[in-house]
């Protein structure tokens, strides 16, 4: 889907887990994420800390969407 | 799936003459459970369990399944270092003469694990191993020039075809004995070429395939040409202040409901949800319909999949422009390759012709 999405000209950051996945599907942007059932979260956070990590990893989803990337880039 | 069995067949005597085989399977074919058990770590057991039945069948008198390792998807996925030096460290106190992985079906976690750990097995014991996967499986795609991987179909109601296949092969492999070619032994292609004497020479060969191609039936290339479908990365957003961003995710969130009834697997559709004036996706309103992950975390807050809450905070204060008044779902469990081509390029054109400027895609 990454990938349909970008050849139609729009840039995607892909945020995932099991990153290996998505460098073989062939995303060009990818943010690793924290777990499969909740990628952007971690349930036994307080859930202002928890939104604290969630702000962080949409952060480097956002760096990522400005940054110019020739190759397939891990955002870590 | 179909492949649940509770029966248990008592474990065989291994004599000195047989093959030990150690057989990898995860959470669900080792039946601990479903989804919700997929956090299962690495456990080791005497003896053939689910699938390992059948192949104990499989092989025969020559070999024997002495231990299998069951694993969580999840916990090899998530923590794929320390599970390969764990399942390794299982395999090589067993030191058997053959591993067998799976099969993993369209399963991708599991594919993953069962190519990962079969890659491992092979390379840093030097013991040889096979798996099985289904084509699109991510798994094969990553490790099908690395392990033996039978092809299979995309569930497991193949299990009866697959298991003799992958048991002969593995017992070639064990003896030293010559491995065909990926269409005789029914492995997917590795990248390898046999050389062999056809009965016909290759002009004649060639005029054959010429001729049934001008008349419109089949024929099947000798030479597949490969196919790198790679696409280049999407211009970098300048201003991120004046920027559209919208969400997509195959992680299946919904408004509670499913009021699109996207199917919990194998999905044929994706739906596309109003949020403007949503600041946070609460689970009075929104869950997941996804199968194949744990779906409690998902329900408790759907956020922790598509971050509204976090993106409509930054749009007020204005580090983006605006997140986009819809967001996509659909549910990327087993669903076909085909599928999930056809609903992107639909939501990239309505994206396109709705102004957005950058995607945030989120999987499980």
């Amino acid at each position: 889907m990454v990938k349909e999405i970008e050849r139609a000209g729009l840039p995607v950051v892909h945020l995932c887990t099991v990153t290996p996945i998505s460098l073989t599907v062939g995303a060009n942007r990818i943010v690793p994420t924290v777990a499969i059932p909740y990628p952007l979260g971690k349930p036994d956070l307080e859930p202002k800390e928890e939104y604290e990590l969630r702000r962080r990893l949409i952060d480097k989803a956002l760096d990522a969407l400005t940054a110019e990337v020739t190759e397939q880039t891990l955002f870590e | 799936m179909s492949w649940v069995t509770t029966c248990s067949v008592p474990a065989k005597e291994v004599t000195v003459s047989q093959y030990k085989v150690v057989h990898y399977i995860n959470q669900f074919f080792g039946q601990i459970g479903g989804e919700e058990m997929a956090d299962y770590p690495a456990e080791k057991r005497p003896g053939p369990i689910g699938p390992g039945l059948a192949f104990t069948q499989a092989l025969g008198e020559d070999a024997a399944i002495t231990a299998t390792i069951v694993c969580g998807d999840s916990w090899f996925n998530e923590n794929l270092e320390l599970a390969r030096q764990t399942v390794l460290d299982m395999v090589r106190e067993e030191a058997p003469d053959l591993f067998i992985a799976g099969p993993a079906f369209n399963a991708g976690r599991y594919g993953v694990a069962c190519g990962s750990i079969a890659d491992a097995v092979q390379s840093e014991l030097g013991i040889p191993a096979v798996t099985g996967m289904y084509v699109e499986n991510p798994g094969a795609d990553m490790f099908r020039e690395k392990v033996y991987t039978i092809a299979t179909g995309d569930n497991a109601a193949g299990m009866r075809r697959v298991v003799p296949a992958m048991a002969s092969l593995g017992l070639k492999l064990v003896r030293g004995e010559d491995i065909g070619a990926s269409v005789e032994e029914g492995y997917l292609p590795n990248g390898i070429r046999k050389n062999f004497f056809d009965q016909k020479r290759g002009s004649l060969r060639a005029i054959e395939m010429l001729l049934n191609k001008l008349k419109d039936k089949p024929f099947v290339t000798e030479y597949p040409m490969p196919v790198y479908d790679r696409v280049e990365a999407g211009p970098a957003i300048k201003d991120l202040s004046r920027a559209t961003i919208a969400i997509v995710t195959s992680g299946g969130i919904v408004p509670k409901g499913n009021p699109d009834r996207i199917e919990s697997s194998s999905a044929t559709r994706y739906g596309s949800y109003h949020i403007a004036g949503v600041d946070d996706l609460t689970s009075d309103k929104y869950e997941t319909a996804h199968g194949g992950y744990d779906p409690v975390y998902a329900n408790q807050d759907a956020d922790r999949v598509v971050p509204v809450d976090v993106l409509r905070q930054y749009e007020k204060e204005g580090k983006i422009g605006k997140l986009h008044d819809w967001f996509y779902s659909t549910v990327g469990n087993g669903t076909s390759v085909a599928n999930s081509k056809r609903f992107a390029v639909e939501i990239a054109e309505k994206l396109l012709a709705q102004g957005v400027d950058a995607v945030i895609m989120t999987s499980t």
